[in-house]
């Protein structure tokens, strides 16, 4: 990279699971609320950014222009332009990583990388059949042409149809490719209870100590993230149902991400900017790599970011030991587990293409803030959740310090990148 | 808005209203606007001190018409101010000067004019001249009562030494609607090191202001005149205010920082927020208070401490931080510290022992600090407000509410506004010689001291 790209400060709006308080909120108005956040503690208001770049996963059809919209209804100044991406849950690391790129040629100064999704407002679409007889009456040029359309109406066309969650190739939600998974590599329920719980109780113990000071702005008078339960314990988590794989399955609403709503902004820039905007730079971003598996033939569906990982550390030529902090999306807890179960596997990584184990890690370096089991994960959202906590934490413990963030998406992908605290 | 509420401000309620007296409060005039009519200088003796500070102010003048006779004589127009320049005064007599400029300016007066006395405070000259320099406080107390629609008095003590130039940022303030919410009260002004030329306009141009408990109420009012006056604002608020501090700030282009003043460590986190802007603090405005009310008997040490400590400690707390030279981002010299008091405060009030502790204990605290900090140029100055129209008095219940509203020489309550153009007047670099004063935004409240 040719100018150094540093993260300068974040903004995110507390978490909330769907349905909840942010029901009536539209992805528009927590962007936009996300933005602005993030322009008060940067004094950025009126300030025209080089790029804004946001996403949603579930997006309406009016949508179409959703980060430019909301940069028009922030305290930005109208000529910053925008464009929306998405790549799945990755969303937030790939808009991270796609204005890291122009700033690091030089394109840019500054940018502003987004992600929002409301599981809340989630776009309803109505039954092919019944979309097909809509469009028919509004060509029909006779009121008996129009009538006719309409009377081949059923009860059954009027059901409306909510987002999948399902892959398209395999027919299998998210829950029940993970729960394959699971079982191949031996994760075991007390492992996930685990998993979860500590990521509660970190959470719960980063608000307390006012980690989040600088990093959420309160939305709709919900001041913390609303799904984290400080008090949930490896005893009550092992009380839940299995809601994925089976009477017999370990994967439970307990230890799988809740359907959430929010919305999480990143602030990038050239070093240059940054001290010329008096904000302090907490991380650079190094490199990054996107990587995707032939889950269709079979390959776990989460693990995307695994062979992405090796080939990201190999080029930068870093061991896990190199880094400091590792942050996994845990998008369930089996994914995190599988994926570290994976970075040991000698046999796994060489059958990536890898030239052996990634390697064991320490989990007291793992998600150390929590990750979206206690704060949620609004799938566009979190890779932007991620980046300014991840470097926040970097910058606290010094210059030098790496961090690697993983996240997995749909489809079989996943991206990785490497921050250094500067 | 009670049913009660909603009847009273019928078309239906008013009239009754009307009948039983409550009239319909007088219109203040606010902002940086001077009286309509004129400006009638009254010099009790040879001094040309405020014909001077007048000149300064760009302001014209014209002659009084003086009492002398039986028959009150009166303005033709109605004058917009009378300001008196009683610095020679110095006897019981001379009072009579006085008297006889007071009674046709007071009945020619205009809607939300002013009476203005600039006078030496007593001390040093005198057993006489003491009694007279008292005697011009009860004065402008009684003037300020019986003046109407919206005009109020001001006594300004000038001491010996004060230039035309160190009076410039206070007669301004004073004649200007800005000081709407002002009224009986009398406060000093002492000489100081660099006198101003003229009363600015943006007087604040780049300077760094922090205001706390910004996200609301009068603490976003201060945010906004503070920044009309060119200041780049940091404005903190607790985190979970963030969102109506993220839009008070964006609003005027400043920062914001969410902080709850009560932390370790507030005082270290403003200076860093400050530091990494390059800057240091011209002024820092106090303004976070919470109030836990209960009759005494009924305080416990929870409803006491948390009062005492965002009201009183947390700012001494953040003060010495801010205060220490050595601090980046800490206080510039000629720096401005203000604090937000409370006439319950100065004069007591039923169920607010913990709040009346903290207030008083704010006006107490800028009266030490402001000979302390005289060396390096920073003023210490507290303003207390009386019934002001905020979140905080919108949850008095509805009659008590009106009355309290009501107790005071402006019928009236006072807008945020007129606390945040108090603080503004106190944080002008031209105020260097007002400094360990307590400035009552109250409509001269009938309670406080
Ligand atoms: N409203 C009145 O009539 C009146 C009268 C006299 C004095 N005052 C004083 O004026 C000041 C402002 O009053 P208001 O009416 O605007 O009140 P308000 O309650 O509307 O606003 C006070 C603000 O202070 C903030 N705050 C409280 N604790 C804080 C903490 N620990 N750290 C940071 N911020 C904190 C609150 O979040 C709030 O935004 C207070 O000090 C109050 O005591 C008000």
């Amino acid at each position: 990279m040719h100018h150094k790209v540093v993260v300068v400060g974040g903004n995110r709006i507390p978490f909330a699971k769907a349905g909840g308080p942010y029901a009536q909120a539209s992805s528009h108005d927590m962007l936009t609320a996300t933005l602005d956040g993030l322009v008060a503690r940067t004094g950025l208001a009126g300030e025209r950014i080089g790029e804004v770049a946001g996403g949603a996963v579930l997006k309406h059809p009016n949508d179409f222009n959703l980060t430019r919209e909301a940069v028009l209804s922030s305290a930005l100044a109208p000529e910053t332009p925008a464009c929306d991406l998405q790549q799945a849950c990755a969303t937030g690391l790939e808009t991270t990583m796609y204005l890291a790129n122009k700033i690091a040629l030089g394109q840019l100064e500054s940018g502003i990388a987004a992600g929002v999704d409301s599981a809340s407002d989630a776009p309803i679409a109505v039954s092919d059949p019944l979309r097909r007889i809509l469009l028919e009456a509004s060509r029909a040029r006779t009121a008996k042409q129009r009538f006719a359309a309409f009377a081949r109406i059923r009860p059954r066309h009027l059901a409306p149809l909510a987002p999948r969650v399902a892959e398209p190739r395999t027919g299998l939600s998210m829950g029940e490719h993970q729960a394959v998974t699971t079982t191949r590599w031996g994760i075991t329920r007390e492992e996930q209870d685990g998993l979860a719980a500590a990521s509660h109780h970190r959470l719960a113990a980063a608000w307390d100590r006012g980690f989040f000071d600088d990093l959420v702005t309160p939305y709709l008078r919900v001041a913390k993230d609303a799904i984290l339960r400080p008090d949930t314990s490896v005893e009550r988590l092992a009380a839940l149902k299995p809601a994925f794989g089976g009477p017999d399955g370990t994967m439970t609403a307990g230890n799988s991400t809740a359907l959430s709503d929010g919305a999480a902004a990143v602030l990038l820039a050239t070093e240059e900017w940054a001290a010329a905007h008096h904000l302090t730079p907490w991380a650079r971003v190094v490199d990054a790599e996107v990587a995707a598996v032939d889950h269709p033939a079979g390959a776990d569906l989460l693990l995307a970011p695994v062979g992405a990982t090796g080939r990201l550390l190999a080029r930068q030529g870093l061991t896990v030991d190199d880094i400091d902090l590792f942050e996994i999306h845990e998008a369930f807890a089996s994914t995190v587990l599988a994926t570290l179960a994976a970075w040991r596997d000698e046999d796994y990584c060489r059958g990536l293409g890898l030239d052996g184990a990634i390697g064991e890690i320490d989990r007291a370096r793992l998600n150390v803030t929590g990750s979206s089991l206690a704060v949620g994960h609004p799938f566009a959202a979190t890779g932007a959740r991620i980046v300014p906590t991840l470097a926040k934490l970097l910058h606290e413990r010094g210059p030098g310090s790496r961090g690697l963030i993983s996240v997995c998406a749909a489809g079989g992908q996943g991206v990785v990148a490497i921050l250094e605290a500067v | 808005m009670s049913a009660l509420e909603k009847a009273f401000y019928s078309p239906v309620g008013r009239k009754v209203a009307a009948k039983a007296g409550l009239a319909e409060p007088p219109r203040l005039r606010r902002g940086r606007t001077f009286p309509q009519g004129a400006i009638v200088l009254a010099p009790l003796g040879p001094s040309t001190l405020v014909a001077e500070t007048l000149a300064l102010l760009g302001r014209a003048h014209e002659s009084p018409v003086v009492d002398d006779g039986d028959e009150a004589p009166g303005y033709g127009d109605r004058i917009g101010a009378l300001v008196v320049d009683a610095t020679d005064a110095r006897t019981v007599s001379e009072l009579e000067g006085l008297r006889a400029v007071l009674r046709p300016a007071v009945r020619g007066i205009e809607r939300a004019g002013r009476i203005v006395v600039v006078a030496r405070p007593g001390g040093g000259g005198g057993w006489e001249a003491d009694a007279v320099a008292r005697a011009l406080d009860g004065i402008n107390r009684t003037v300020a009562k019986e003046l109407r629609g919206g005009a109020t008095s001001t006594l300004v003590y000038a001491h010996e030494g004060a230039t035309p130039g160190d009076l410039v940022s206070t007669l301004g303030f004073v004649l200007q609607g800005r000081s709407a919410f002002v009224d009986g009260q009398a406060w000093h002004v002492r000489p100081a090191a660099v006198a101003a030329a003229a009363l600015d306009a943006r007087p604040l141009d780049g300077r760094v202001c922090v205001v706390t408990g910004a996200a609301r109420g009068i603490g976003a009012a201060i945010v906004r005149t503070l920044a009309r006056d060119g200041a780049v604002i940091v404005a903190v608020d607790v985190p979970a205010a963030g969102e109506g501090l993220a839009a008070v700030a964006n609003e005027v282009g400043g920062t914001a920082l969410q902080l709850d003043i009560t932390a370790d460590d507030a005082g270290a986190r403003i200076a860093a927020h400050v530091a990494a802007r390059g800057a240091r603090i011209h002024a820092m405005v106090h303004n976070a208070g919470i109030t836990r009310d209960k009759i005494l008997v009924n305080t416990d040490a929870a409803r006491w401490g948390s009062v005492v400590d965002v009201n009183l400690a947390a700012q001494m707390r953040i003060n010495d931080v801010l205060l220490d030279p050595a601090t980046e981002g800490g206080m510039a010299d000629q720096g401005r510290i203000v604090g937000v008091a409370s006439t319950s405060g100065l004069a007591g009030n039923k169920g607010q022992t913990n709040y009346a502790a903290s207030k008083a204990g704010v006006a107490g605290l800028v009266i030490s600090m402001a000979p302390d900090l005289a060396a390096r140029g920073i003023t210490a100055n507290a303003v207390a407000p009386g019934f002001i129209e905020t979140d905080m008095t919108a949850r008095i219940p509805f009659v008590q509410r009106e009355v309290f509203r009501r107790s005071n020489s402006l019928s009236q309550g006072g807008s945020p506004v007129d606390v945040a153009e108090t603080i503004g007047y106190l944080v002008d670099p031209a105020s260097q010689g007002v400094t360990g004063q307590v400035i009552r935004v109250c409509g001269q409240n009938l309670v406080g001291a």
